[in-house]
C-alpha cells in the first residue's frame, strides 16, 4: 500500500530535515490510501481522530471486530467485569461482570484473556484479590500496577509564509528517528520519534493561539488569525518513558465506580531521564521549524491531550520474580491467564503504541494455538 | 432549564459586551463581530456541559466589572478584560474558547477565511503528492538501527 501524499506540510518539512542532514519517513497513519478489503481509500476528510465516515481509518471496529464475530465470537457490550474468578487448583474459573442492565452475572471460562491496558488490567488484578491471592491476581512478584509508563510528549509548532495541508489530511505527515537510539553524549538513555504534524482547522487554530497568548483579542484579530490560520506545521517529540516502580496504579481506597467496583488510583512523575530527553527533543524540534523558515514558534511541554498511552504495569518477562506474564504472554501465576496490551510492555517504545499492541496479542494468540498441547504446563 | 434561561438576561449581555471584545466586527475583512446575534444564539444554544464554567466566569467578569459591561467606559472595559482574561483561570479560558469555536464555524467567518462551505464528507480533499525524490537523501543513509544478533 503506497504512502500517504506528502502534501505542502510534508514536503516543507522534508526539505527542512534534508537541510538538516536528519532521518525521516513518510509516517504510517492507519488508513487505508488504497481500497482494502472492503474498505473505500482515504479521501483526506482529516477527522481521523474521532472517526472516519470513509471507513478508511484501520480502527477496530472495521478491522479485526467484523473478522471476530463471522468467527463466531460473542460480543458483550456495555459490560463491566469487577474480578476474575479462581478455583481450588488456583486457575482462573472465569469472571464476574456487570451486564448493561448492571445485573450481576458469572461466566466460567477455560482460558482468560486480559486486554485493558495499563490501567485497567492491573486494576482489574488487584481487584481479583482472594485467599490465594491475597495482593491481587497473577501478583506474587508484587509487579502488578507498577512500572506505570507513559509517552512524554513535548510539541513545537511554528507558521510558515505559504498555507500548510492544515486539517484536510490525516494529521500526522512524516516522522523521524533521528534520535531515537542511545547516545551518551546527549545525558540520558534510550530517545525519542519525532512525529510531524501538517497543521490544524480554524476552530482549534483559534481556541489554542487565543490561550497561548499568540492570537489577541479586539483590533488585530483578524490580521492576526489569518497570518495563523492555514500556515502551521508542528513536530512533536514522543518520548521513550522508562520504567520506574514508584509510578503506579494501586486501588483507590474511597473511590468507586458506579457498578461499586473500586477505582484505580494513578501517581506517576516524569522522570529526570524522561525530562532531559524532552529538552533534547523541544531543542532539536526548534531547529527543524526554523529550518523549515516557521515563526511564531510555541512549545507545549508536555501536552496535555495525547501521549498518555498506558504501558508497563503487568511487564513481561522470564523471571517470575521480576515480571508478571511470560515471554508468551501467559501469567506466571494463573496458568490459564493471559495478558495481551499494554501493560506488558518493559519500556514504552519512543512510538505510538498501538501497532506494537497489536503484535504481541497476534503474537501470544499464535503462541496459544501452537501451544494448545501443553498450554497450561 | 431551557438554554436561553441557562444564563440570565445581564450575563447574556455581559457575553454579548466580553464576546465583541474578544473578536469585533471588521468592514475590512468583512465579519461579523462575536456579538452577532446568530453567533451568540449558537453559543447559548449549545453551552451544554460548559454552562456551569461559563456562568461561574461572566460571575467573575461582573465581580470585576462592578456594573454592566456596557455600562463602563472603553477604557475600563478595556482594563476588566485584561483582568478577566488574566486572573479567570479555567472559566475564563472556557468562556473565550465558547466564543471562538461558535465564531469560527459560523458560515460568513468560514466564507471570508476561503474554505469551502460543506462538511469533508463525502467529497474529501485533495492532497499534493509532493516530490518523492526528497526522500532520495534517506533513502542512501547508512543503517541507523541496531541490528538483531
Amino acid at each position: 500500500m503506497p504512502p500517504q501524499p506528502l502534501g505542502r506540510s510534508g514536503a516543507r518539512l522534508a526539505k527542512a530535515m534534508n537541510k538538516l542532514g536528519w532521518h525521516w519517513w513518510p509516517s504510517d497513519t492507519t488508513v487505508a490510501t488504497v481500497d482494502y478489503e472492503g474498505r473505500a481509500r482515504c479521501i483526506n476528510l482529516g477527522h481521523c481522530t474521532p472517526g472516519c465516515a470513509q471507513g478508511a481509518k484501520a480502527s477496530t471496529d472495521i478491522t479485526y471486530w467484523p473478522v471476530a464475530l463471522r468467527a463466531g465470537i460473542e460480543l458483550r457490550t456495555h459490560c463491566r467485569v469487577r474480578e476474575i474468578t479462581t478455583n481450588e487448583h488456583g486457575m482462573a474459573s472465569g469472571v464476574v461482570y456487570y451486564d448493561k442492565d448492571g445485573v450481576e452475572q458469572f461466566q466460567p471460562a477455560e482460558v482468560v484473556v486480559i486486554a485493558c491496558n495499563g490501567i485497567g488490567t492491573p486494576r482489574l488484578l488487584l481487584n481479583s484479590a482472594s485467599g490465594r491471592f491475597p495482593d491481587g491476581l497473577a501478583n506474587s512478584s508484587g509487579l502488578v500496577g507498577k512500572n506505570l509508563m507513559f509517552h512524554p510528549y513535548a510539541q513545537m509548532y511554528g507558521y510558515v509564509d505559504e498555507p500548510t495541508d492544515s486539517n484536510r489530511a490525516p494529521p500526522t505527515c512524516l516522522w523521524s528517528k533521528e534520535f531515537y537510539e542511545t547516545d551518551p553524549a546527549r545525558g540520558f538513555v534510550r530517545g525519542y520519534a519525532f512525529q510531524f504534524g501538517r497543521g490544524v482547522g480554524p476552530v482549534f487554530e483559534a481556541v489554542a493561539s487565543e490561550a497561548k497568548g499568540i492570537l489577541p483579542w479586539g483590533e488585530d484579530h483578524h490580521r492576526m488569525f489569518r497570518k495563523l490560520n492555514g500556515h502551521r506545521l508542528a513536530v512533536s517529540a514522543i518520548c521513550e518513558d522508562l520504567p520506574e516502580e514508584h509510578n503506579r496504579v494501586t486501588l483507590d481506597g474511597v473511590l468507586k465506580d458506579s457498578h461499586g467496583i473500586p477505582a484505580p488510583r494513578v501517581d506517576y512523575t516524569i522522570g529526570e531521564n524522561s525530562t532531559k530527553m524532552l529538552e533534547h527533543g523541544i531543542a532539536r524540534g526548534k531547529e527543524i521549524l526554523a529550518a523549515a523558515g516557521a515563526t511564531n514558534i510555541c512549545v507545549n511541554n508536555p501536552i496535555l491531550y495525547g501521549g498518555w498511552h498506558l504501558l508497563g504495569t503487568a511487564r513481561m518477562g522470564t523471571d517470575p520474580a521480576r515480571s508478571v506474564v511470560n515471554e508468551w504472554g501467559r501469567s506466571h501465576d494463573v496458568k490459564n491467564l493471559f495478558i495481551v496490551d499494554g501493560s506488558v510492555f518493559v519500556t514504552s517504545g519512543g512510538v505510538n503504541p498501538t501497532s506494537t499492541i497489536q503484535a504481541i496479542a497476534l503474537y501470544v494468540a499464535d503462541q496459544m494455538k501452537q501451544r494448545l498441547a501443553n498450554l497450561f504446563d | 432549564m431551557s438554554a436561553v434561561s441557562a444564563l440570565t438576561s445581564t450575563q447574556r449581555d455581559d457575553l454579548r459586551v466580553v464576546a465583541a471584545m474578544i473578536v469585533p466586527a471588521s468592514t475590512e475583512y468583512k465579519v461579523p463581530g462575536a456579538d452577532d446575534s446568530a453567533i451568540q444564539a449558537d453559543m447559548i444554544a449549545t453551552l451544554g456541559r460548559d454552562t456551569d464554567v461559563v456562568r461561574a466566569a461572566l460571575d467573575h467578569l461582573a465581580r470585576l466589572a462592578g456594573k454592566p459591561l456596557a455600562d463602563l467606559d472603553p477604557a475600563r472595559r478595556s482594563a476588566v478584560a485584561h483582568e478577566f482574561r488574566a486572573s479567570g483561570g479555567n472559566a475564563a479560558a472556557t468562556l473565550t474558547r465558547v466564543v471562538l469555536q461558535c465564531y469560527y464555524r459560523d458560515d460568513r467567518v468560514v466564507r471570508s477565511l476561503g474554505l469551502e462551505l460543506r462538511p469533508p464528507f463525502p467529497k474529501g480533499y485533495a492532497l499534493e503528492q509532493g516530490d518523492w525524490s526528497l526522500l532520495d537523501p534517506v533513502r542512501t543513509r547508512p543503517p541507523m538501527w541496531r541490528r538483531i544478533s
